[in-house]
């Protein structure tokens, strides 16, 4: 692999909390870091040394398979040991707090904890209490910064830069860290992003981020350069956010006819899981302009890239 | 026979428009008038109050004493501590207790407890409906017998409004207040922080003002219908304060109250997550702020108190979303209100703001205190509005911490507090 981290700058966080905190250089840093460890997933021994000896927990007390299982992997390749404690094999289900929890983790000597949490604020609540590094893999509504990080490495991988594009959001915002990570990360770098989706999840109060709101998809659709569509979270939705899901297709639905809008060089992207025919046709899911498996693929490189950085300030 | 004399304070007793130099004087734990003085057979104690305010004792209508059932968050103890210590010689203290205050028994526990232990006058509220439940009324005229003087749902918020009509009907009839915290459960949710820019920034699920509009505006309706009065609680948002503006001009029974951390800091204080920036109702914005302050300046807001909500800390140390509401402000308070509404905003003059603290609390809640009338309890705070002063909460006598004012500098506090001619506090 080349040298990762190369460029001027020097990494100086042992945390990674969200996107809002870095700056539009530390953003790039990341993605030209997960470059070199894109390259790593190439060959036929994909694993290097860099975290050996290190002990990474997964430390996920929201249920979660594919990023669980995307920190994982990308732990083992860097070598590091890994361990993964769920909130029905841990001590929260005794009562045990948080605090308490992670101090045990920190006793045991893990090195880095990755935590998701349905708690907003969460992972800064361990930082400001933990020596070990904190990744954040989703807490709340609030962010969850390694799906922006790879959300932008999967379109500057395809557009060749983020600056300049129209990036459009569709779905459950108001619910979704995914959104608010991507947000911060879309407008450091440049793009113009649009948020779409009902009144009800779509609040206007987003547009003081920076960000357009639009309840009208069909006119705002042949103008993307970018869709990026979110899970319409039944779990998390009192039912009164929106009529139905056949409403909610009617009305923001990516579907064939819909499609069509589309520039012919739009990115399809969705963070997963899929609802299939709800917020994104299952034929456009799978479609020559979905990025979809990209993201998993880079999402690989860029949690390899934010173990390395972060895990190294850690010693 | 014992007998004091404060020398040479201002005194400023609202409740007889009275605003001047002049010498106090206290007998066997009343005041007296200063003609006694002659007829004393031993030489009185001497207080020197130059260049300090002599008042009637502060009433704060609003504090939570834990006490039966948390007492490691306070107790009624340490609550009345920490009162003293804030220049309070009254304070009311909440039924959200375990038991919850919403039978004559748990009422006689309370008086019988804060007669023994307490260094400060304890009153009790009783629950509007049992159990706090929002389902059946308490039996309101058995607390009445039993010694509250107020009955309110505090934390919580009757729901059915016919069941709070009845209560109010029945506390007219009663002779009782009903305070009310002003919170519509459908509105609110699961809300946490106050609905807007740093809820949808931070993903944190809102609390929005329309959740407490809807319910003063409720509690106006009621107090017309039944012509009794409605007392709403901690009152943070602007439209609340219209919706009391109007219904006031029009002679309603209807009052609000606001509390420090309500005029002292914003929402973008939770922006770190901090749990001692959770409160119930949440801190609002800048224009919340300043209606605030519009409705203390024209008297719209009559009243202010503490909401004083002691946590223990590892129950505040946990996720935001996790962590109760409410923080410890008995001992912040007067220097709060103050700085904050006499010397900085000049929203009001020293004799308003000691009104809104003794002579409005106590025509509210019907009892003697809140004056310096010959005759009455020798009930009296010693304030010097000019004390630059900085709160350390390490200090506290209170058994809580959550305080957001852990270190700040405030100007002008309580130095020393009388309960009944004894010093009870004195800085």
């Amino acid at each position: 692999m080349t040298e990762p981290g190369k460029s001027a700058m020097r990494w100086q966080r042992k945390d990674l909390l969200g996107i809002r905190e870095l700056s539009a250089e530390e953003i790039t840093f990341i993605l030209d870091t997960a470059d070199a460890f894109k390259e790593v997933g190439t060959r036929e021994i994909k694993k290097v040394p860099a975290l050996r000896g290190k002990t990474l927990v997964n430390f996920f007390v929201e249920p979660s398979t594919r990023t669980r299982t995307s920190f994982e992997i990308a732990a083992i390749r860097l070598s590091a040991d890994v361990i993964n404690i769920s909130a029905s094999t841990s001590s929260l289900t005794k009562g045990e707090t948080l605090k308490d929890t992670a101090k045990i983790l920190e006793a045991n000597h893990a090195d880095i904890i990755v935590l998701r949490h349905s708690s907003s604020g969460a992972p800064q609540f361990l930082a400001e209490r933990l020596g070990s590094s904190i990744i954040n893999a989703g807490d709340g509504a609030h962010e969850h910064p390694t799906q922006a990080l790879l959300d932008l490495y999967t379109i500057r991988e395809r557009k060749g830069a983020v600056a300049g594009l129209h990036v459009v959001i569709i779905g459950d915002i108001l619910f979704s860290r995914v959104a608010r990570s991507n947000i911060f990360g879309l407008l450091k770098l440049g793009a113009r992003v649009t948020l779409v989706g009902p009144s009800t999840l779509v609040p206007r109060e987003f547009e003081k981020l920076g960000v357009t709101v639009s309840h009208e998809i069909d006119e705002i659709l042949p103008t993307a350069d970018v869709v990026n569509l979110l899970r319409i979270q039944h779990e998390r939705q009192r039912k009164e956010y929106f009529p139905g899901i056949g409403e909610y297709i009617r009305l923001f639905g990516l579907t064939k006819e819909r499609a069509k809008l589309l520039k012919p060089d739009c990115l399809i992207m969705h963070p997963g899981p899929i609802n299939r025919g709800v917020e994104i046709d299952s034929e456009l899911a799978d479609g020559p302009q979905s990025v979809i498996l990209d993201q998993v693929t880079n999402g690989l490189a860029i949690r390899m890239a934010v173990l390395y950085l972060c895990g190294g300030i850690a010693t | 026979m014992s007998a004091t004399v404060i020398r040479g304070g201002r005194i400023i007793d609202p409740a007889n428009e009275r605003d001047e130099i002049a010498d106090l004087l206290i007998v066997d734990g009343r005041l007296a008038p200063l003609s006694q003085l002659s007829t004393l057979n031993s030489q009185p104690d001497e207080i020197d109050a130059s260049n300090l305010i002599v008042s009637p004792g502060l009433i704060d209508l609003h504090v939570h004493l834990r006490e039966p059932g948390f007492g490691w968050k306070e107790t009624i103890e340490s609550g009345a501590r920490a009162a003293a210590a804030g220049g309070f010689t009254t304070i009311v203290c909440m039924p959200n207790t375990s038991p919850v205050a919403d039978s004559p028994s748990t009422i006689a526990w309370i008086k019988d407890r804060a007669a023994k232990v307490a260094c400060v006058n304890v009153l009790a509220t009783g629950a509007i409906s049992k159990g706090l439940m929002g389902e059946e009324l308490a039996p309101i005229g058995s607390l009445r017998q039993a010694g509250v003087v107020a009955i309110t749902d505090d934390g919580q918020c009757i729901q059915n409004n016919e069941l709070m009509r009845r209560a109010v009907e029945y506390a007219r009839m009663v002779g009782l207040p009903v305070f009310d915290h002003c919170q519509d459960y459908n509105l609110v949710g699961n809300g946490v922080v106050h609905e807007g820019y740093w809820s949808t920034l931070l993903g944190l699920p809102g609390w929005p003002s329309a959740g407490e509009e809807a319910i003063v505006m409720r509690n106006v309706l009621l107090a017309e219908l039944c012509d009794h009065h409605i007392h709403c609680q901690h009152i943070s948002a602007a439209g609340s304060v219209r919706i009391l503006r109007e219904a006031r001009a029009r002679g309603v029974k209807i009052s609000g109250e606001v509390c420090p951390h309500h005029i002292a800091l914003t929402d973008d204080a939770i922006q770190n997550f901090d749990t001692n920036c959770k409160m119930n109702p949440p801190l609002r914005t800048k224009e919340d702020v300043v209606a605030l302050l519009g409705g203390i300046a024209d008297g719209t807001l009559g009243f202010l108190a503490s909401d004083h909500a002691p946590h223990a800390k590892f129950e505040k140390e946990v996720e935001f979303d996790a962590a109760p509401f409410g923080i410890v402000g008995l001992e912040t308070e007067l220097g709060l209100f103050l700085d904050l509404l006499v010397h900085k905003n000049k929203t009001i003059d020293l004799p308003r703001l000691i009104e809104m603290f003794t002579v409005n609390p106590a025509r509210l809640l019907q009892i003697g205190a809140g004056t310096l009338s010959p005759g009455r309890t020798a009930d009296v705070t010693v304030i010097d509005p000019e004390l630059e002063w900085t709160f350390e909460a390490s200090a506290s006598p209170s058994l809580s911490r959550n305080t957001p004012f852990d270190g700040w500098k405030m100007k002008g506090r309580a130095v020393r507090t009388i309960v009944a001619g004894g010093t009870v506090w004195k800085l």
